[in-house]
């Protein structure tokens, strides 16, 4: 694609001055347009409307051929995966800022620890899974050290390769994640309300009942739905440790997409892809009203 | 807003005894004792980092003392924590709960009593509607002014019934205007409560205006105790003239308990002064002037070059080649003589403090 | 707050730094310690693993294909976003939000959906235009959009562009000089941050790759990873270390440059991840 050669900068090179005013300046956003349009938006399209085209014409037909059993449970295990990831990331994470925030704000140690959780969160993919492969993968760091005491952390079966797994791998995403998203929202409790609440006879229980823990609830459940959004849409780690089976829709999905099924029916894994962008879309909806709330309060 | 002398009402006596803190080898507080009689109104007043918020925190329990006693109605609270102290505390700014409306808020400390719902709501409202917030019960603090949120807080911290009520700086976030209504009205509901008080405020309008004694502080210590008239008129410390008021620097020599200030002769505030050069500390409103174009210059006679308006009063400048004096005139007054105008100085023989040497004149 | 309580918060602070020192430190000393085991039990360390990736003719050439992918999404994303960000600044306000609005979809759009609608445009562009791994850029240019929008957006909110750019044409400029030698060179944190975010991005996508069956570097690694874990991990590292060091970079650049003006929105923290900003 030659971007350079960008035909709408070019005319405008020659301002037209005066007469009729033309609507010029649509021509410059045009090419902007056209790619997202091409790229982001009719991809886009092509899953929505292909979930709902089945062999000649209009149909829901995708959506009960999704009632098979596999891909059932690839959607319950895809929700139960992104739900504990998403309340073990929130619960650590929220310990984990709040031993940041009650620090020094303008501390080394601070700043440290904001820019590796921003790198972090972003970490994923394949080369995570091989970290994890190489700590406590069947021939892991860990792994033989455990072995070497007398402790098989695969006794029961090698659960790194399973949905299991997936919860403590994808903590090394979700716990920065978490820091980053609550960090902001700890800083806004004030100590004033801490300390009117001493003076008006609260114990620390009580502070954190009536206080502090209303205040920051609606912070913290935002972050959980965003982890739960972070978990559900993963996909490049997962494919990484668990080489069969459809174990989560993500993986389902790339599955249909190389499989016989799939290409005979093609609609199907745009059903699937349709199903994920309504859950995705729901819980970044319920995130965004959080936010709001988070943010009156804790400005 | 008149100052009457301390009456005994139904507060409760409250003694600081020797209270000492101090941060990573910075002592904020060496020594301080004061005591508040019952219903008394002291404010401590203190440029930022003299130990006046240090010492309210240790009274209110928010911090623990390195040495020395709180003494709260004849009880020693030093080892008990914040929530078992019984004080009420107003802070400078954002301490309202913003998750709770304002009666929620005030009626916060009788919920910690474990009073009953409805009784909460009904001692809340009857606390707004003390503090003239009786509308306005079911706001959330986003939606109230500073004035308010201020009202609120007060509401808040008497709610409970407090032994001493804590002001820390409760005016200064807040604008001019809504800042002298406020104060007088936190001191007539103290008043009619009859609480005791510890007001801390930077600002010596405030603390003059409101307190029934104020106490200044300086780099942890308490430089002088008194009513406002005495701590204003007959300061015990250069570091005192220069804070509470405005001071001109003169210098003069001391002779037989009387200063020479560029030939006027001034009685002083403390008689037993050696003999020697000194420092006079005037006041501008002791410093009067007369247009004088034709005089023989002298050691008072000077030009004017600058006029500050002030309202009823203005603030005039007087170079003397030597010394700049400032003179605290009417503005009727000072309008008779704009810049430029030659003036004979009259000092009012008003007692003034004097100090040894520049240095401890300038000990702010 | 009285001496024993704080007491009680330093120790949960040493226990949690250390705990999750540890959690996020181990995994990543584990790799250097895989990729640097020799053959047998109590070998020596050795970089054999490492010294060997140029032998594996095909991760090679995937790493040459990410690097190059690198490149070009960056250049691409330049040519493509920069000239409509100053246009929409100068001309058409009222497209601003539109503009935002797309570059932001792709974060609320999971990869994996997105990409199974691109495997038709994929096909489409395979049969009658080209093969090659490289036309994986147009794709990479959407997923990169959100965070090299922002960047930008950040390095032309901290300028003039208006009075910079009607200086300029006053003064006889075409508007490529116009963006090339005066509002690109006053906005070169911002340009540089938005291309190290590329690379940084590109070099660890997998799942479009994946999906469109092409080896990038990720996609190799994962395929060597059965069959020479040493090497895949060895690879691993570097590449993390790479993007690492690059993301460093970019938090460093980007505290220099920061945006005076607050944003008002609530905007999506993943972004706010790779900028470390506060929310």
């Amino acid at each position: 694609m030659t971007a350079t050669g960008n035909p709408a900068i070019e005319s405008a090179r020659r301002p037209r001055e005066g007469g009729r005013r033309l609507p010029l300046h649509w021509v410059g956003v045009a090419p902007f347009l056209a790619y997202a349009g091409l790229f982001l938006l009719l991809p886009t399209g092509i899953v929505v409307a292909g979930a709902f085209t089945g062999n000649g014409g209009l149909t829901l037909s995708n959506f009960s051929t999704l009632n098979q059993q596999y891909l059932i449970k690839a959607f319950i295990s895809s929700i139960g995966l992104s739900a504990v990831s998403a309340v073990v990331g929130a619960a650590l994470g929220a310990l984990f800022a709040y031993a940041v925030a009650t620090g020094n704000p303008r501390g080394v140690l601070r700043r440290i620890v904001s820019s590796a959780c921003g790198v972090l969160a972003q970490f994923g993919g394949v080369t995570l899974a091989f970290a994890f492969i190489a700590t406590i993968g069947g021939a892991g760091f860990i792994t033989l050290w455990l072995q070497s005491h007398g402790i098989d952390p695969y006794a029961k079966g090698v659960w790194l390769y399973e949905v299991p797994g997936l919860v403590l791998v994808y903590a090394y995403f979700q716990i920065p994640l978490m820091v980053l998203v609550f960090l902001p929202a700890l800083d806004g409790i004030r100590p004033q309300w801490r300390e009117a609440t001493e003076s008006l006879g609260g114990s620390t229980w009580h502070y954190w009942r009536y206080v502090a823990g209303p205040l920051l609830l609606p912070a913290f459940l935002g972050a959980t739905l965003l982890l739960f959004a972070n978990a559900f849409s993963a996909y490049a780690t997962a494919a990484a440790l668990i080489s069969q089976g459809d174990p989560i829709v993500p993986i389902a999905i790339a599955n249909l997409l190389n499989s016989e099924i799939g290409i005979a029916e093609p609609g199907l894994a745009k059903a699937l892809a349709l199903g994920m962008i309504v859950i995705v879309a729901v819980v970044m909806t319920l995130y965004a009203v959080l936010q709001q709330r988070t943010a009156r309060w804790l400005r | 807003m008149a100052n009457t002398a301390p009456v005994a009402r139904a507060g409760v006596e409250v003694r600081l005894e020797n209270l000492q803190r101090s941060y990573v080898g910075v002592s904020a507080l060496n020594g301080l004792s004061l005591t508040l009689a019952p219903g008394e109104l002291v404010a401590l007043l203190g440029p930022s980092g003299c130990g006046k918020t240090t010492a309210m925190r240790l009274v209110a329990g928010l911090e623990e003392a390195d040495g020395g006693r709180v003494v709260i109605g004849g009880a020693d609270v030093t080892n008990l924590p914040a929530s078992k102290r019984d004080v009420g505390m107003v802070f400078q700014a954002y301490s309202l709960f913003p998750h709770m409306t304002a009666w929620q808020n005030v009626a916060f400390g009788l919920q910690m009593r474990k009073v009953g719902q409805d009784e909460r709501q009904r001692r809340a409202r009857e606390m707004l509607e003390i503090v003239g917030l009786a509308g306005f019960a079911d706001r959330f603090a986003h939606q109230l002014s500073g004035g308010q949120q201020q009202r609120v807080a007060l509401a808040r911290a008497l709610a409970i019934n407090p032994k001493i009520l804590l002001l820390d700086e409760p005016l200064s976030a807040l604008d001019a205007r809504v800042r002298a209504r406020l104060r007088d009205e936190i001191r007539r509901i103290q008043l009619d409560v009859g609480i005791t008080t510890l007001f801390v405020t930077h600002d010596q309008e405030e603390a003059l205006a409101v307190a029934d004694r104020v106490g200044v502080m300086n780099k942890g210590r308490l430089e002088q105790l008194g009513p406002p008239t005495e701590v204003y008129s007959r300061p015990a410390t250069p570091f005192v003239a220069e804070f509470v008021g405005l001071t001109n620097r003169l210098a003069g020599v001391v002779r037989g308990g009387e200063v020479d200030v560029r030939g006027a002769r001034l009685p002083l505030v403390k008689p037993g002064v050696t003999d020697g050069p000194a420092i006079a500390l005037v006041r501008p409103e002791t410093v009067s002037m007369t247009a004088d174009p034709d005089s023989s210059p002298g050691p008072l006679v000077g030009t004017v070059i600058g006029t500050s308006f002030l309202g009823a009063t203005s603030r005039v400048t007087v170079d003397l080649g030597d010394a700049t004096v400032l003179a605290q005139l009417t503005t009727t007054d000072a309008s008779k003589m704009p810049p430029g105008t030659r003036v004979r100085l009259i000092l009012r023989p008003d007692p003034v403090l004097v100090a040894r040497d520049e240095k401890a004149a300038t000990e702010a | 707050m009285n001496r024993s309580r704080r007491l009680k918060l330093q120790v949960f602070r040493v226990v949690v730094f250390v705990v999750m020192g540890a959690f996020f430190l181990v995994p990543i000393g584990a790799m250097f310690e895989f990729s640097t085991r020799g053959v047998g039990v109590g070998a020596p360390r050795t970089l054999v693993s490492w010294t060997t990736i140029a032998t594996y003719p095909d991760l090679v050439a995937a790493i040459v294909a990410s690097l190059e992918l690198a490149a070009i999404t960056s250049v691409a994303m330049l040519f493509l976003l920069l000239p409509t960000m100053i246009w929409v600044r100068l001309r058409v306000p009222r497209l601003n939000r539109v503009v935002e609005s797309l570059c932001l979809l792709p974060l609320t759009i999971p990869a994996i959906v997105l990409v199974v609608g691109l495997l038709p445009v994929y096909r489409w562009m395979s049969d009658n235009f080209s093969n090659s791994i490289l036309t994986l850029a147009f794709a990479y240019v959407i997923l990169v959009l959100p965070y090299t929008y922002r960047a930008l957006d950040a390095g032309l909110s901290a300028i003039n562009v208006k009075t910079l750019s009607e200086a300029a044409r006053s003064l006889g400029a075409g508007w490529g000089t116009v963006i090339f030698r005066v509002i690109a060179p006053n906005m070169s944190g911002a340009i540089l941050n938005a291309c190290l975010l590329s690379v940084a991005l590109v070099l660890g996508e997998f799942t479009f790759a994946n999906i469109l069956s092409y080896v990038n570097v990720q996609v190799a690694i994962n395929q060597l990873g059965q069959a020479n874990a040493g090497v895949s991990i060895a690879v691993s590292v570097a590449s993390l270390l790479f993007a690492f060091i690059l993301l460093m970079v970019l938090s460093f650049v980007g505290a220099a440059r920061r945006s005076l003006r607050s944003k008002p929105r609530a905007s999506d923290p993943r972004l706010e991840a790779v900028w470390g900003q506060k929310a």
